[in-house]
């Protein structure tokens, strides 16, 4: 039997249209929109000014913090400006616009296709460039990866898993990665476990990527033998790094804990794939796979794409919005989000456009709770989404801390399984937030 | 320009909805009407038919008119209510029977409440424990009515195997005696096919067959059927081990008197039935235990819907302290 | 049957007493000594627990009162003047007059001055949809029309107008309690001066976006271009973020600034000439004017 994560869960339809289509280079275009807000933590603090001339890899915008992450260009030629620019969900964030002159890029990055298999770097030296680099995290939440790679003094890393789960519907730039890519991600696996230290790695991967599976197998048996692919039974939200490591490892993270408190570090296939050429070719993070899909395209993509190309310029490439699509997410489903300004400009951890018509996505009149329970049963951290979402919409804040609300990992399995269409996450999400301040507003002991 | 739509996530459903899971009920519900309807003839058609079109009607009615809200009957949850009421009476009720019954079902402990997803008790059995205090006659006479489908078989008496057992055992028979004094109460009977008992009683088979098919279409899950089962098989063992003379069997008590239809179709009632695993195996337990006392120690030979009911109280409490099994530790107090 | 009847009243009686000594007992020991002046002052108060004045209801405020014998900082808004004296009278100190407030929604992007550019399929709630993205118009300052407000006020004073989507101010019902203050996530909704005869100047709008983006996203913007601080003979108006404010202490109303702003986005409200017009429909109409020319 198959492993997987052990409480909660759903299971949609994978709709995997475009696993099939491979990498595609998308064409420089004229301007780019680079976002200083592409990272968890500080925005970063931008070292150009208009009329600068900059390389593509050049470092234009600044680590600001601790948690924080370095900003390269994705182009080379002349900034436009610096400013403030609309993201995706049309709120204003520092962005450096550059308009495209050639595609000089630095002297110091190997730019040839040869697989550089030998790492001469100290793990400190591998922390720093990845630092240096700007890598972060790539499955969703953009954390610095060189903070998740220096575990916080007392604790110890005993494994390192790579997140090739990509339990999404319909999202295939990892699986791209892990058949096109399958040595460089194990080689930036092997990176990072050197940087921690750690002797064992895993790699899981949903069974419905037999493709990823044998290709990471092949290597894994030949000449990664301390990497273990793990094959996975396909239940969504396995790529939840809580969910992953219940499935791999069988530990559990305690509530309200990191990762690492059970001793793992989880990584994903795109991080992994920047982390191997940041450190063996020296490329800075400025370009990522990302999967442009739905069934009202009538061809499937996934683009190799510079950071900061904008929403427009992909679906005008792709032959622009079909007249069927209702909603554009950035983003999977289920965790993804719906783009109100097609003029914003992709992020480091793009991972896809997604195009839904208005039958697949439009919500449904919400009904009466009929308690029958699903929500509790979906929910993978064991949690009660009826009641969270009773108690948040009546403003009971003690009632819902004592129920976890802040384990809520808003996964959105609850509202996907809800059979009388309850906007339950909507509410959980707000209560969350209200939680979560308070909390932090106590004094600690 | 074009409008996007912009909502939070998830942007996608599972495309479940109220009313295709009570549809699946009704399809579980088949195989049970099916066997009714052969064994009954018109009389169960007609009961079948007046305790839906009167639970449908005053739901509609009540919210429409009383509650002034969009009515909702299109959910079919009425539908439902009506086709477990009809299966819950004898089949020689009148029909004036079915719908006193409806009216109570619906009007008394659905929409009294507040409608579906606000009652605490289940609406049918509400329905006929109503009907059962207030018409003890028609309730406990189980003749046989004369069915189209079954020409040249008359009109006979069919009281329910619990009830056969419990007035042989006021007699001072003991339960081998009267099983030998009643040849026709074998087990392949009980399991297949019986005219005795409440028309949904009729064949436990018809039932299982509905059981299943709700669980591979993951309506129910069996944690509340199976431990009713289980309990009642369990506390009857004892009683029976310790007093075969005096005490029925397990399999007899878990073929007979409805508890296949009650632990499968009305114990499982979403409404009324606790949301987390462990509460659903403490309800569950209950009603088996209540059941197996009720039946040995109580006045009704039958004591199904009256443990159900009494379960049903004490949900809230269930959902209220008995939480699930929440993900990791506890958070750690820094 | 004599002995049955004996014996019941007899365990009765004795139960009875002893649980009556029981409770004798507790109330005793947990009793609570609270000054009697607290339920005094308590009973001056409106009732509405509303929280207005920032404790948790009109106990709380009345014992806060009690407690520091003074009423600096403290007012109860629903209440007004008239409760805030009688306080004081049994305080025995001085009571600070408040000239009375009234919520003002500061934005005018009804369906017709602005136009939708996205369609919001979330829960409605204001809160929800500001936290998702900036709002279903090319304003990112205005009213999303989730009515969170509507939902925060305990006397029913305002309510969202379904045909512009903007919520309408009840100047009768409304105590200033500041709920739809707090409520509003795109703090649009502002407490004023009632001023005399209710009369009121202020700027509907919150758009900080300069001119020409604020006048295309909404025509009934303002887009800061100053004219109404000129006109002001009382120095009332300032101009910050590309946004004009008045002052409601400094404002004569005077009204210059109304004809001067281009975009009409400036409300004098129950002024004799229009006695009749509502607070928002009103400058509504003009606005729509101002935009055919």
């Amino acid at each position: 039997m198959r492993r997987t994560f052990s409480m909660g869960g759903v299971h949609p339809n994978d709709c995997k249209i475009s696993a099939d289509s491979e990498i595609e280079t998308f064409p420089l275009p004229e301007r780019m929109y680079i976002s200083m807000s592409q990272h968890l933590g500080a925005p970063a603090k931008p070292l150009v000014q208009k009329g600068d001339k900059v390389k593509t890899g050049q470092l234009i915008g600044a680590s600001a913090g601790f948690i924080s992450a370095n900003i390269h260009s994705p182009v080379s030629g002349t900034v436009a400006s610096v400013g403030p620019y609309a993201d995706l969900a049309g709120n204003p964030a520092m962005h450096i616009v550059i308009d495209v002159e050639g595609d000089e890029w630095e002297e110091s990055i190997d730019r040839t296709a040869d697989i550089v298999r030998e790492i001469s770097l100290s793990p400190a030296e591998i922390i720093k460039r990845i630092a240096d680099c700007g890598v972060v995290g790539l499955g969703g939440a953009s954390f610095p990866t060189h903070v998740k790679l220096s575990p916080p003094p007392g604790k110890k890393a005993e494994f390192l898993i790579i997140n090739g789960a990509e339990c999404e519907p319909y999202l295939t730039s990892d699986y791209r990665l892990m058949v096109e890519h399958t040595e460089e991600v194990l080689l930036g696996a092997r990176i990072m476990m050197k940087a921690l230290g750690v002797v064992k790695g895993y790699i899981g991967i949903e069974d419905n990527k037999p493709a990823a599976i044998e290709a990471m197998r092949r290597l894994t048996e030949s000449s990664y033998s301390e990497i273990e692919v793990v094959p996975l039974k396909k239940k969504y939200p396995q790529g939840g790094e809580k969910q992953l490591i219940d499935a791999v490892t069988g530990r559990k993270v305690p509530s309200m804990g990191l990762p690492i408190d059970t001793g793992v570090v989880v990584q994903n296939v795109g991080t992994s794939f920047a982390v191997y050429e940041a450190v063996q070719k020296n490329k800075p993070l400025f370009e990522g796979v990302m999967t442009v899909t739905g069934e009202c395209l009538s061809v499937q993509h996934n683009f190799l794409v510079r950071t900061g190309t904008t929403f427009d310029r992909i679906l005008d490439y792709v032959g622009g919005v079909p007249d069927t699509a209702a909603k554009i997410i950035s983003g999977g489903p289920m965790m993804g989000k719906a783009v109100s300004n097609m003029a914003a400009a992709t992020v480091k951890s793009t991972s896809s456009l997604l195009l839904l018509t208005e039958d697949q996505t439009r919500r449904r009149a919400e009904g009466e709770c009929i308690r029958c329970g699903k929500c509790v049963q979906a929910c993978p951290m064991g949690l009660e989404p009826y009641l969270l979402n009773k108690l948040s919409r009546a403003g009971r804040m003690e009632e819902l801390e004592a129920n976890k609300v802040y384990d809520c990992i808003e996964c959105g399995c609850c509202m996907f399984t809800c059979p009388a269409y309850i906007p339950l996450l909507d509410y959980i999400r707000t209560g969350k937030a209200d939680v979560m301040k308070i909390m932090r507003s106590r004094p600690k002991k | 320009m074009r409008k996007l739509i912009v909502s939070p996530a998830p942007h996608v459903h599972g495309n479940e909805s109220t009313r295709k899971i009570m549809l699946d009920v009704i399809i579980a519900l088949a195989p049970s009407m099916l066997v009714a309807v052969y064994f009954f003839g018109l009389s169960a058609i007609r009961l079948l038919l007046v305790s839906v079109l009167v639970c449908v009607a005053l739901e509609y009615v009540v919210q429409k008119y009383l509650l002034r809200r969009q009515p909702t009957v299109s959910d079919l949850s009425a539908v439902v209510t009506g086709v477990l009421l009809a299966l819950n009476l004898p089949p020689t009720a009148p029909w004036w029977i079915a719908v006193i019954g409806s009216v109570a079902a619906i009007g008394i402990a659905k929409m009294t409440f507040g409608g579906l997803g606000h009652n605490i008790f289940n609406p049918a059995l509400v329905g006929r424990v109503f009907l059962l205090v207030s018409f003890p006659v028609i309730m406990t006479d189980w003749t046989v009515p004369q069915s189209i489908f079954r020409p040249g078989v008359d009109a006979v008496s069919g009281a329910t195997p619990l009830a056969l057992v419990k007035e042989g055992l006021a007699q001072g028979l003991t339960v081998d005696q009267i099983m030998a004094a009643n040849p026709d109460l074998t087990y392949g009977q009980m399991l297949f096919a019986r005219a005795g008992g409440s028309a949904g009683e009729a064949s436990a088979l018809a039932l299982i067959i509905g059981f299943v098919y709700l669980l591979a279409r993951r309506v129910i899950r069996p944690h509340i059927p199976v431990s009713i089962i289980l309990t009642v098989a369990v506390v009857s063992g004892i009683f029976w081990l310790a007093d075969p003379s005096q005490y029925t069997d397990p399999v007899f008590n878990i073929l007979t008197g409805g508890l296949l239809l009650g632990s499968i179709f009305m114990a499982t009632d979403y409404v009324t039935s606790p949301m987390s695993s462990k509460g659903m195996v403490i309800y569950g337990v209950g009603i088996g235990l209540l059941t197996v006392l009720i039946r040995y120690f109580g006045s009704y030979p039958e004591g199904v819907s009256f443990a159900i009911l009494i379960m049903n109280s004490i949900v809230p409490l269930l959902n209220k302290y008995i939480k699930p099994a929440r993900f990791g530790k506890e958070a750690k107090h820094a | 049957m004599g002995t049955t009847f004996i014996f019941t009243v007899v365990t009765l009686s004795v139960l009875g007493l002893l649980l009556a000594i029981v409770l004798f007992l507790v109330a005793k020991k947990f009793k609570v000594v609270e000054d009697p002046l607290i339920d005094v002052v308590e009973a001056t108060m409106p009732g509405a627990n509303c929280g207005g004045c920032g404790f948790a209801g009109c106990r709380a405020f009345a014992e806060a009162c009690v407690k520091s014998r003074s009423l600096e900082g403290k007012f109860c808004p629903v209440g007004g003047n008239a409760v805030m004296q009688k306080v004081a009278a049994h305080l025995g100190v001085a009571a600070e007059e408040k000239a009375p407030m009234v919520a003002v929604v500061r934005c005018n992007g009804t369906c017709a001055n602005r136009v939708r550019t996205s369609e919001y399929d979330g829960s409605v709630s204001c809160r929800i949809m500001g936290s998702l993205y900036s709002g279903d118009t090319a304003c990112r300052y205005g009213c999303l029309g989730g009515g969170d407000c509507e939902k925060a006020c305990r006397f029913d004073a305002i309510k969202v107008n379904p045909e512009t989507l903007i919520p309408e101010v009840s100047e009768d019902k409304c105590t200033a309690c500041g709920a739809c203050v707090k409520a509003c996530p795109k703090g649009i909704i502002e407490l004023r001066n009632k001023g005399p005869k209710n009369r009121r100047v202020y700027v509907s709008c919150m758009n900080q976006d300069k001119g020409g983006i604020a006048r295309k996203a909404c025509t009934a913007a303002c887009i800061g271009c100053g004219k109404c601080a000129k006109a002001c003979p009382f120095g009332a108006i300032t101009v910050e973020n590309n946004l004009a404010y008045i002052d409601f202490n400094k404002c004569k109303l005077c009204r210059k600034c109304v004809a001067e702003c281009p975009t009409g986005a400036i409300h004098a409200v129950n002024f004799p000439e229009k006695p009749a017009a509502a607070p928002v429909s009103a400058p509504v109409a003009e606005a729509v004017e101002n935009h055919k020319e």
